[in-house]
């Protein structure tokens, strides 16, 4: 992967001839990096893949394009292709906010922001199940893929065997919700993935884990324990469970069964708990040697927790 | 008396745990700073596994025999493929206590 002189003359390259100044790098997640530059002065995002990246970022700016015109707030999208090498780019434009979960829970400067929140979470979610199908999008079936992901883990000696979690895969399976027609779900819907200023939620972002199927996937994962941060209310940790579901109504989702939240939240935690596994294994495998990684392998037991209090009386 | 001698394993985890927490800690920001409470907080969990965990591994044990299953990837096994399902009461009990277990040393603040 080339650094950021090479970006810096793709991104001339790609943006007409533009002058590209301030480049810098805000992240590098596992797959894929994330910059923060100016093309003739306006602020702009780059997001580009790593090799070896199974995805596809093409489809992903098709994701926001379409989320764009069917009214969920995102990012305007404003270029996309592939350098040399072979790795996807996304241009997006530059939105001023705060993503960071914490802050937006606590921080007085916040408190407007709080208070509309819930309910614009749940309009956002509305346009985002609203959208028309987005051609390279599948349908996933969490369960056999995180069992999968979680045997793999355990086979190649970098998770144990959780009992725990397989009696939870067990209710998980015995209680599906009926099977519904799929839309597009965001995948990643929590505070961490939105953008919110002083006024209230700015844009839906990290489009990545997109794809086709049940629209109460994205409720119940917003409203995961973990996502609260300690605080009291479900809706990550902000609101209420009423106040999402009429906001989303009233914006043309529909009537939304609690129950079938509510098992979307228990596959949410269950999925969170194995991606915990997943992280502490990127460091165990030697893929990326980390502390941090190695320390979320030891925080299984919060959502198995978490499972035994969202299951207290549903077993 | 161990082998070893003074001080033990745990109070040598204990010393560079002070010493993050002490010296690093107010002496860094941002990034550093974070990784430094992480460093801090996982020998604080290994400090915790030395002192319950000789013990907890027992009771894990026995607890695992009165479901008639070695260890936990038998346990997981049999879960998965229905073999305990008319012991899913006692099998939830058990995995209860092995939960509790856990939190008491990864993050004993977190029950509530």
């Amino acid at each position: 992967m080339s650094g950021a002189d090479d970006l810096s003359v793709l991104l001339a390259d790609r943006l007409g001839g533009a002058t590209i100044t301030e480049l810098s790098r805000l992240s590098g997640g596992a797959s894929r990096e994330t910059w923060r530059f100016r093309a003739n002065g306006i602020p702009r995002i780059v997001q580009r893949q790593r090799a070896g990246d199974e995805r596809d970022m093409s489809i992903e700016a098709r994701v926001v394009a379409a989320a764009d015109s069917a009214g969920v707030p995102v990012p305007k999208l404003i270029a996309t292709g592939t350098s040399d090498d072979g790795s996807a780019f996304m241009v997006l434009a530059a939105i001023d906010g705060e993503t960071i979960a914490r802050k937006l829970q606590r921080d007085s400067e916040f408190s407007n922001a709080r208070a509309a929140l819930t309910g614009q979470l749940g309009s956002a979610l509305a346009a985002v199940h609203s959208m028309p199908a987005v051609n390279g999008l599948e349908t996933v079936d969490p369960i056999a893929y995180y069992t999968e992901m979680l045997d793999n883990a355990i086979a190649s000696g970098t998770g144990t065997p959780q009992p725990m979690l397989e009696l939870v895969r067990r209710w998980l399976i015995e209680h599906r919700p009926r099977p519904v027609e799929p839309v597009v779900v965001h995948g990643d819907f929590r505070l961490g993935n939105l953008i919110v200023g002083v006024d209230g939620l700015r844009a839906v972002i990290d489009w990545e884990l997109a794809h086709l199927g049940d629209p109460m996937e994205d409720l119940g994962w917003l409203c995961v324990k973990a996502w609260r941060f300690g605080q009291r209310p479900p809706v990550a940790g902000l609101g209420e469970y009423d106040e999402l579901f009429s906001a989303y109504a009233a914006a043309g989702g529909g009537d939304v069964d609690a129950d079938v939240v509510r098992w979307w939240e228990v596959l949410g935690t269950w999925k969170w708990a194995i991606m915990c596994i997943l992280q502490a294994s990127v460091h165990l495998s030697g893929a990326t040697r980390s502390h941090e990684l190695a320390a979320i392998g030891r925080r299984v037991c919060e959502n198995e927790h978490d499972l035994f209090l969202a299951l207290e009386d549903c077993w | 008396m161990s082998l070893h001698g003074a001080p033990s394993s745990a109070e040598l985890v204990e010393a560079v745990r002070e010493w993050l927490e002490r010296d690093v800690m107010s002496s860094t920001e941002g990034r550093l700073r974070f990784h430094a409470r992480v460093a801090a907080n996982v020998l604080a969990t290994v400090e915790r596994e030395l002192e319950v965990g000789a013990e907890q591994h027992t009771a894990h044990g026995e607890r695992l025999a009165s479901l008639g299953v070695a260890d936990d990837a038998e346990l997981a096994r049999s879960i998965r493929d229905g073999d305990l399902d008319d012991r899913l009461d006692e099998v939830s009990a058990v995995l209860r206590a092995d939960v509790d277990a856990r939190l008491r040393v990864a993050n004993p603040k977190y029950r509530s």
